[in-house]
């Protein structure tokens, strides 16, 4: 199956016009002894045949489709109406370029000035730009960020050991050729402990809402002391439990950002997804990343427009502050259309019916003797449970009644060997909480 | 022609989807901790499907039309891929899910890894990196850890040849290092005097693209090479340009110790408006060990029975990760399905076309447009937007003008050593009629930039709007429809 | 030739910058051929009062709409006042760039810096040599 139109004639008709007798002629610039090596491919297949092999491969993953799903950390399963897909799908989106031109392309602008409205909201931040390749590379930019609004004079980075391991893992590969400090996240420190850490050499403060276990810390009188010190407060959050939650603009802080994927964004194995980033005016100029603004055409119509430009590489080059020249455009969409569905009511509707699943799972599952909830702090989605049994042992056995059990929290945090954790979203079904609580009650048996 | 917001439409009450009821006993909201407000739009199903729909048709796409954007690749993004990356098993998998059931996935990153490898003669590839730049940076990243195992720590400058992409110095910058721009000759090449006088034992590398931003194959490559290796120094090569490459040469064979692959060029992953991208690394024996992880091994040998096992590994000295998971595995879907759709012979015809229809369009244009630098070019050629006798035309408005053509126009201002430039990249998958449609609208432009160029400084005339005020975009911020309620 | 103003009592240097000297203070700002190749100013982004000014070093940038150019410090000392108007007014800079659109006032650390600067003449000259 190849998508290449030309037939012989006109094959040799435009040959005919450059001049040369064969295509291979076009080439003499490549140094001969390298030129047309043999290429070990597999042979070419018709597209039935691709697709039946693919199909092979889609059924040999144990999935969200087959079967009942208690794992997040970071990527969820919820409910995607019919309608996003329907969008996506359509060509004048997602086989555009980036806007450079923006009078065909007010459609893809338009709506990612919507969705910056709307992260604007959620956040309850003043702006936020067209996205970043994900929640993790969200929060490494913002790392450069706060290194700029603090003018380069301050090196520390707060982190806390609650921000998703792996977020943490891509803070610390972006900035590794800058001579920072990254402190905080070795061990099991709580807010308090990172406060006592802020000095005059820290730039920012990082902590997670809700965090890593799923926990909702009170943050009320963080942002002042972070701000008392110098520096800027970054909340990585979950955009769904922001329907519910106190957002971050209330709470003080100067950056959020996040992962995107729960909003409309199926799990994909890890991506495509969409790293939000929302900001106070005042540091505006210093985000990388698209920005789309609003303003008028020739003829005074409304119209929107990249804007900001300067900042990026393109004009900037060496000094630019990232190399990112694209956002996750069609991501982006995909969160536009889902929450402009869902709006005020049903996003609420979302994360009330994922709380109190969540709760009422944690309750039967404390109750299932040799399991222990964390009930220390108010929860979202998400929580911890320590396990009597290895969590491979009980994931392995879970597997074979047809669910994908929690995340083993013990690969990263060394103290929490043989802890679950499990999350819960609105297409649990009460039946299929019932057959994870009796599947456990089955392993420890 | 302009659609209004989707809060202008907003009624309150209204919702645009249903869910089910509570189906488990309620468990109360801590209430000092819960948001009083949340302003998103109040819109049916129909309201959200007609307005996108709406705001679609403002848009030019590569489904409706010719879209020439030099070093972009706009090339047909098959339906097929789409539907393959939609399959339950690859969208609803998480990304955490154990290897063992997760091996249909991780079977078809290791086929894709070794493909991507194979087509461009490295030794390893990770598909981990989120978009070009992150390829990029990940490949500088290698480059200076590589130097730093080895104890060598006073290489602090990359060179870079000034026809470079704006990405290629921003990710010398991000990475720690400075970048050093290097002139090129009057053959558009790299000057290989002002290369061999600025390596010395503080060049941790070169960044150059292959065939350059003017869509030239280096004369001297091999020279190049040579002399940043002499110096020791390792060679990074930006691989936005391999739609020029597939079964030409592998940059590998050259002697090219890193590169990346933009799979929303070549290998046919669509632009989605700006993104999402992928952009897989790879590496020669040298920087192996460094990969960005993680990345898919194979664990145990299939039988005639039983298939091999995948697992994911981070590689002994990785630079780390670059994003969450293992890479935007949706594209490695669509890039999978479309290098087993084409095989071997297939991929080959891709770069073959895709340097025949560009060189076509070259000839086709020289008499009417100045092309500073014309020879055989690869997948794409610059030509210059200006002309002598009209001066005040710039290539700003022959692409505005080419809107009213209903093309879209090529890239503008880039690359910086072309005066006006306008690079024009069309694509393997352009038939000869399109092509001949897009030299005709172009031979009229310039015609019309001569008898009437007012048609030009006011293009374009057909399109949903005009010229934009940008300075008002910039002075005037408003990125925001709706008041927020800031706390502290 | 261009047509550009390069008033006699002030010194340039080759990045486009004016440096007036007043007994030991020195007042910065950007000439009127730079802000004419830049075009519509829309940013400044200022520095702080008692930042330390470094010879040949960037202290400040300023953006039009399609580019971004940086202010280097024609000589060293410490910044004693910013021109804050720029802030909301930053096309000061395109209308009177010798006036109200100079940029920062400081303490000069060492007046010999401003010795291998060019007078009005040679930077005249300077700028009809890009065109």
């Amino acid at each position: 199956m190849s998508y290449i139109p030309h037939t012989d004639a006109e094959r040799q008709q435009m040959l005919a016009t450059i001049g040369v007798t064969t295509i291979e002629d076009l080439f003499e610039a490549v140094p001969a002894s390298h030129r047309f090596p043999a290429l070990d491919l597999p042979a070419p297949l018709s597209e039935m045949d691709v697709a039946a092999e693919l199909q092979a491969l889609a059924e040999a993953n144990e999935h969200a489709g087959d079967f009942a799903i208690f794992r997040g950390a970071g990527a969820y399963h919820h409910f995607i109406p019919s309608a996003v897909n329907h969008i996506l799908l359509r060509g004048e989106f997602y086989t555009a370029y980036t806007p450079y031109q923006p009078e065909v392309s007010q459609g893809t602008l338009q709506a990612i000035f919507e969705y910056q409205s709307m992260i604007s909201v959620l956040t309850g931040m003043e702006a936020a730009n067209a996205s970043h390749y994900d929640g993790a590379t969200s929060l490494a930019e913002a790392v450069t960020v706060a290194l700029e609004a603090t003018r380069r004079k301050r090196n520390k980075i707060i982190l806390s050991p609650a921000i998703n391991p792996q977020y943490r893992a891509v803070v610390r590969t972006y900035h590794q050729g800058q001579n920072l400090k990254f402190v905080g996240d070795d061990g099991s420190a709580d807010i308090a402990d990172l406060v006592a850490l802020l000095d005059d050499n820290t730039a920012m403060l990082a902590v997670a809402y809700p965090n890593f276990f799923g926990q909702i810390d009170d943050l009320k009188g963080l942002a002042e002391k972070v701000h008392a010190a110098g520096a800027l407060l970054v909340m990585v959050v979950n955009p769904i439990a922001l329907a519910l939650f106190k957002s971050p603009g209330e709470l003080g802080a100067d950056i959020a950002v996040g992962e995107g994927q729960p909003l409309g964004i199926p799990m994909s194995f890890g991506g495509p997804y969409l790293g939000f980033f929302g900001v106070k005016t005042d540091y505006v100029r210093r985000i990388a990343g698209r920005i789309v603004g609003e303003t008028v055409d020739q003829d005074g119509r409304r119209a929107y427009v990249m804007t900001l430009r300067p900042r990026e590489q393109d004009i900037r080059r060496e000094k630019a502050t990232s190399n990112i020249c694209t956002n996750q455009g069609l991501m982006a969409l995909s969160a536009c259309v889902y929450l402009s569905l869902m709006g005020r009511c049903g996003l609420k509707t979302v994360a009330e019916l994922s709380y109190h699943k969540a709760h009422y799972a944690a309750q039967q599952i404390n109750s299932v003797p040799g399991f222990q909830v964390d009930m220390s702090k108010p929860f979202f989605h998400e929580f911890v449970v320590k396990c009597p049994k290895p969590v491979q042992a009980i994931n392995d056995a879970l597997i074979e009644r047809g669910i994908i059990g929690g995340y083993d929290l013990g690969q990263d945090y060394p103290h929490l060997k043989d802890h679950t954790l499990i999350a819960v979203t609105e297409l649990n079904r009460k039946d299929e909480i019932g057959a994870l609580v009796d599947a456990l009650k089955e392993v420890v048996s | 022609m302009t659609e209004p917001l989707i809060y202008d439409i907003s009624v309150p009450g209204r919702c645009g989807v249903s869910l089910p009821d509570v189906d488990v006993p309620e468990t109360a909201l801590p209430a000092d901790l819960l948001r009083e407000n949340l302003d998103l739009p109040e819109v049916s199903e129909l309201q959200v499907i007609r307005h996108f729909v709406n705001l679609s048709h403002l848009n030019y796409s590569i489904d409706q039309g010719f879209y020439p954007l030099g070093s972009c690749t706009m090339k047909y993004n098959p339906k097929l891929n789409e539907d393959m990356a939609r399959l339950p098993g690859m969208a609803q998998l998480h990304p955490l899910h154990d290897d063992e059931g997760a091996q249909g996935a991780l079977a078809l990153m290791y086929d894709l890894q070794t493909w991507l490898a194979e087509i461009a003669g490295f030794k390893a590839v990770s598909l981990a990196p989120a978009a070009g730049a992150q390829g990029e940076f990940a490949g500088i990243l290698m480059i200076r850890k590589y130097h730093l195992d080895r104890g060598d720590t006073k290489r602090t400058k990359i060179l870079i040849p000034n026809s470079a992409h704006g990405t290629n110095p921003a990710t010398v910058t991000m990475a720690g290092f400075t970048a050093v721009e290097l002139p090129s000759d009057e053959n558009g090449d790299v000057d290989l005097e002002a290369l061999k006088a600025a390596c010395d034992d503080t060049v941790a590398g070169m960044m150059i693209t292959v065939p350059n931003t003017l869509g030239l194959f280096e004369s001297h490559i091999i020279d190049v090479i040579d002399t940043i290796h002499g110096c020791g120094g390792l060679m990074y090569m930006d691989g936005a340009n391999m739609n020029a490459l597939m079964g030409v040469v592998k940059p590998g064979e050259l002697g090219f110790d890193v590169m990346h692959y933009n799979l929303h060029k070549t290998f046919s992953t669509p632009h989605g408006g700006g993104g999402p991208g992928s952009g897989p690394v790879g590496v020669n024996e040298k920087l192996e060990p460094y990969l960005p992880g993680p990345i898919v091994v194979k664990l145990e040998e299939g039988t005639d029975d039983e298939a091999p096992l995948y697992g994911r590994r981070m590689p002994e000295k990785s630079i780390g990760r670059l994003k969450a998971f293992q890479g935007n595995f949706g594209m490695h879907v669509r890039a999978y399905t479309y290098i087993r759709s084409n095989g071997d012979q297939g991929i080959r015809d891709i770069t073959r076309h895709a340097v025949l229809n560009a060189n076509y369009i070259r000839v086709k244009l020289q008499d009417a447009y100045h092309i500073p630098y014309n020879r055989y070019c690869g997948h794409e050629f610059v030509l210059e937007g200006r002309f002598e006798d009209v001066p005040d035309v710039h290539a700003l408005d022959i692409s505005k003008r080419l809107m009213d053509y209903g093309i879209h126009p090529p890239t503008n201002y880039f690359p910086l050593i072309v005066h006006e430039a306008l690079m024009i990249e069309p694509t393997e998958t352009e038939d000869k009629q399109t092509l001949d449609e897009f030299i005709d609208a172009m031979k009229k432009i310039a015609a019309e930039a001569h008898d009437n160029p007012d048609l030009l400084k006011t293009a374009p005339h057909t399109t949903p709007v005009s010229r934009l005020d940008e300075v008002r975009a910039a002075k005037q911020l408003v990125l925001c429809c709706r008041p927020v309620e800031v706390g502290v | 030739m261009g047509n550009w103003k390069t008033p006699d009592d002030l010194k340039y240097t080759k990045n486009d910058e004016w440096l007036r000297i007043e007994g030991s203070v020195g007042t910065i700002g950007l000439t009127d051929y730079a802000q004419d190749q830049l075009n519509d100013i829309v940013y400044v982004d200022l520095p702080d009062e008692g930042d330390t000014l470094k010879k040949g070093a960037t202290f400040c940038s300023i953006e039009s709409v399609k580019a971004a150019s940086d202010v280097y410090a024609p000589a060293s000392g410490k910044i004693t006042e910013v021109n804050q108007a720029l802030e909301d007014e930053p096309e000061l800079i395109n209308s009177d760039p010798y006036g109200k659109g100079w940029i920062v006032k400081f303490e000069i650390g060492n007046t010999a810096d401003a010795n291998d600067l060019m007078d009005a003449a040679a930077y005249a000259e300077y700028c009809n040599s890009r065109e």
